[in-house]
């Protein structure tokens, strides 16, 4: 099982902040492939991967990263802190 | 090194002055406020997002980067989170060093990677309804300058 986040926008597109999925993805573009496949608001969320940012176990990371031994995945758009 | 990631507000003249008492070989203290802009007059309310955890230790890894890079005797860094009015204060970083280029730059530094690398998002809550800050193409240009 692996913990999925999600902020901003992508939380509000998706419709909850959190969630456990089982899955065999191999990387993080698999995963996102499997969650759009599921439902219209997971295909819309993701839509535009330039517009979205990946962080594995809380350090930003890239969506050809692969996710073995990964417990923690985010998705987030850019940030904006300061 | 001191960070804190909170929903509370601050006393910006408060901690500046506590961060500059606490300094024994620092010869320069620099402070930065970021206070909520509100763009004519229209802004009800900022809210600003974080990943709580995460937020924590990006902050951390740049902080130590900045006291490695100028060799800070100190380093403060203050960011709020949740709904905030306009002209509140929203963040502060401080930065102490024996001479003032090093305290300067560092707090640019510190600047230019809480935009883009710590974990927030702010939305801007109007009287026409909210939306999301995007984040700017200049800001991650500012990244490659250091």
């Amino acid at each position: 099982m692996i913990e999925i986040l999600y902020f901003a926008w992508v939380r509000e597109r998706i419709g909850l902040p959190r969630e456990k999925v089982a899955t065999q993805a191999a990387t993080v573009r698999d995963l996102i492939a499997e969650l759009s496949a599921r439902e219209e608001r997971y295909a819309m969320a993701f839509a535009d991967l330039e517009s979205l940012r990946v962080a594995l176990d809380q350090e930003l990371s890239d969506f050809d990263a692969p996710l073995s031994g990964v417990r923690e995945v985010a998705f987030f758009p850019p940030m904006t802190g300061g | 090194m001191r960070l804190s990631v909170q929903t509370a507000p601050f006393d910006l003249g408060a901690e500046a002055n506590a961060f500059a008492a606490a300094q024994t070989t620092a010869g320069a203290v620099v402070t930065f406020t970021g206070i909520v802009r509100d763009n004519g007059g229209t802004l009800s309310a900022m809210e600003i997002e974080h990943y709580p955890g995460m937020t924590e230790r990006a902050i951390a890894a740049i902080m130590e980067e900045a006291i490695r890079r100028w060799s800070l005797a100190d380093a403060l860094v203050i960011h709020r989170h949740g709904r905030l009015a306009a002209q509140e204060p929203i963040m502060m970083v401080a930065t102490a060093a024996p001479h003032r280029a090093d305290a300067f730059a560092a707090a640019e530094f510190l600047m230019d990677y809480l935009k883009s690398r710590a974990p927030f998002w702010k939305k801007e809550i109007g009287a026409d309804g909210a939306a999301w800050v995007a984040a700017k193409d200049e800001d991650e240009a500012a990244l490659t300058r250091w």
